[in-house]
């Protein structure tokens, strides 16, 4: 008898016994992810059975209140006991640096949810997606002022799938997560109020490339489980130290995989989607996407490097440094020639990319931590600027050219100073949180014999600091023109800025209490 | 047959797919390519299942077919919105932004 038919034979037996053991839900310990599931589909169910006139004011608390939630139960999982098991038979891992990346996506996704919930004249989103750009119905729907609410229950399964992609046990799961993120991302993507076009060319681009993407990440799934019989992480790191197995399958496995997530978060070579999405999306989804899409896909690429190809190392760390390399100096290079101030980030956010990968690539415990807080610093700074840019404003909407920008620090000295402030954390300036992020993932790298990487870090930072002075330049030197843009604030979006910009001081002079966080979440490592 | 044969016919799959998505043009075409690849890896699951003896690879086999239908629905309804504005679905047209 060949082995399936063993299988099956045995398969049948239990069938004809009766006696299918029904898994094991920890349903406490997942609650964070299931009330943001929850909340989505409540929100789903509001949209179909909630009068146009009310969705908005059931829609924006309903998500508040499912993203505080879940944030106050990921803390108290975080503080009860030590979080380090599996759950749901072995799925999902609940440990340090999973609750960690999950508390950092929440609030991240709060102060997202404050610019994506303004509405009225500051509205970000377009009244129906379905109607064409410039045709009568698209005014029709401007003029009865009808609210776009579709986009709360799309963040909050995109939410919901961050959550997940990090805590992933399995390539299933991750892959299962990856797919609930995108999804949601590529359509509202596509939803902008105004410069629909570029907003839909940008939604049709990420979801090819996105698609793409992940059909590698899934025959890269495919050869691992060929390799190891299982999508388990444990099971091929187990395997892989008994070096048993094709390793021609885990090779091309591993490649395969890596592209899937150097793509999510946006490493060179798979970069060219980043610039063109971030400028065309809608600015809440772009902050959204710089923040917590980065966060989730770190998380995800360090359970995969840190568990499944530990024993890897040798293989691995060689390309990383090619890859990391390549993305510090194409993000500082090619960002010094942009004229648009989203495209700039764009290519500064890729930057990033590059520095948080040398935490990757040290590969130890302080490795992670010091990742885990360069995440949640530049999140909140990313955040904050995005807020920034969607209050600078002219006819037309946003002003997205820089031109438009010169003399802004005359004229609201301000919102000028904090986005200066916001861009000199990004270039890393001391009394920042960004030189803390940076300051602490060099260290560990350089601890773990990776200085000549480090050496480039520092020259593509220098490189960097470049362009995000001549936008400070531009912004108090130069004088405004006479039809410049003016700051419009709502009151949510201040609230982002100000959060932001709190984050971003706090995290800068007094950043122990958040390391030594970061630290104690990464003690005992990923669970297996 | 053995299940290498049908394991080279997925990797074959595969690289067709991936090749369609670099060299065609039409947005839908650029889709069905990467359906293409999605299949061909479920081939390959299929495959390996019956090699290690385990019924892991057909259940996500299940899933991944489940995935690609909801790729389809969010896909379709991007791509029939850009042809509905430009009437073109080619993915050459789309070229507002760059640099």
């Amino acid at each position: 008898m060949s082995t399936t038919e063993l299988v099956l034979a045995r398969g049948t037996a239990v069938l004809a016994q009766g006696d299918i053991s029904a898994p094991h839900i920890e349903y406490g310990q997942l609650a964070p992810m299931l009330l943001v599931f929850g909340v989505a589909i409540a929100g789903v169910l509001v949209e179909a059975f909630v009068g146009r006139t009310w969705r908005y004011s059931v829609q924006v608390p309903l998500a508040f209140l499912g993203l505080i939630g879940a944030f106050a139960w990921t803390c108290v999982l975080a503080y009860t006991d030590k979080p380090f098991h599996v759950a749901a038979e072995g799925a999902l891992a609940v440990d340090g640096p999973t609750l960690f990346l999950q508390g950092t996506i929440l609030v991240l996704a709060l102060i997202s949810l404050l610019l994506i919930a303004e509405r009225g004249t500051k509205a970000h989103f377009a009244p129906q997606a379905a109607a064409l750009p410039g045709s009568e119905a698209e005014q029709e729907t401007m003029a009865a002022g009808i609210t776009q609410t579709e986009v709360f229950p799309l963040m909050m399964f995109a939410v919901g799938g961050m959550l997940a992609f990090p805590a992933s046990n399995d390539l299933l799961t991750m892959f299962v997560a990856l797919e609930i993120l995108s999804l949601p991302l590529y359509l509202l993507c596509g939803l902008a109020r105004r410069r629909r076009l570029l907003s839909q060319e940008a939604a049709v681009k990420y979801f090819l490339l996105g698609a793409f993407s992940s059909a590698f990440f899934l025959y890269g799934v495919a050869l691992l489980y060929g390799y190891a019989g299982s999508v388990r992480l444990s099971v091929i790191a187990d395997q892989l130290s008994k070096n048993a197995g094709s390793e021609t399958l885990l090779l091309a496995g591993a490649a395969l995989l890596s592209v899937g997530l150097l793509f999510k978060l946006g490493a060179v070579p798979f970069h060219m989607w980043k610039p063109d999405v971030y400028q065309g999306a809608p600015t809440p989804i772009t902050a959204l996407m710089a923040s917590c899409t980065l966060v989730s896909a770190f998380g995800a690429l360090l359970r995969v490097y840190y568990v499944a190809f530990e024993n890897l190392r040798w293989d691995w760390r060689p390309v990383m440094w090619g890859v990391a390399i390549l993305t510090m100096v194409a993000g500082a290079i090619i960002a010094i020639t942009q004229t648009d101030v989203k495209r700039l980030l764009a290519y500064s956010s890729i930057a990033h990319a590059g520095f948080l990968l040398t935490g990757v690539i040290a590969t130890s415990r302080d490795g992670l931590s010091s990742t885990l807080f360069y995440l949640a610093a530049y999140g909140f700074t990313t955040i904050g600027a995005f807020a920034v840019i969607t209050m600078v404003r002219d006819a037309g909407g946003e002003a997205g050219h820089l031109s438009r920008w010169a003399g802004l620090g005359k004229r609201s000295p301000v919102v000028a100073g904090v986005f200066a402030f916001f861009l000199l954390a990004f270039a890393g300036i001391p009394l920042t949180s960004g030189f803390t992020g940076k300051f602490a993932v060099f260290k560990a790298a350089i601890e773990s014999g990776a200085t000549p990487l480090v050496v480039v870090g520092v020259l593509s930072s220098a490189i960097a600091a470049f362009f995000y002075v001549r936008v400070i330049v531009v912004m108090f030197f130069s004088e405004p023109e006479a039809d410049g843009p003016t700051v419009v604030a709502g009151p949510a979006t201040a609230a982002a800025v100000a959060l932001g910009l709190t984050a971003t001081v706090v995290l800068g002079v007094l950043p122990q209490p958040m390391l030594d966080l970061a630290g104690q979440a990464a003690t005992q490592m990923f669970v297996r | 047959m053995s299940p290498g044969h049908y394991l080279a016919l997925s990797a074959l799959l595969f690289t067709i797919g991936a090749v369609g998505v670099l060299v065609r043009r039409n947005a839908i075409v650029v889709f069905m390519c990467v359906e293409l690849m999605l299949n061909a890896t479920n081939l390959a699951f299929v495959s390996f299942s019956r090699m290690h003896g385990n019924l892991d690879g057909q259940i996500i086999a299940f899933f991944v077919m489940v995935v690609a239908a909801a790729e389809v629905v969010v896909g379709l309804a991007i791509i029939m919105t850009i042809f509905r504005t430009r009437r073109s679905s080619s993915v050459d047209d789309a070229n507002l932004l760059k640099y």
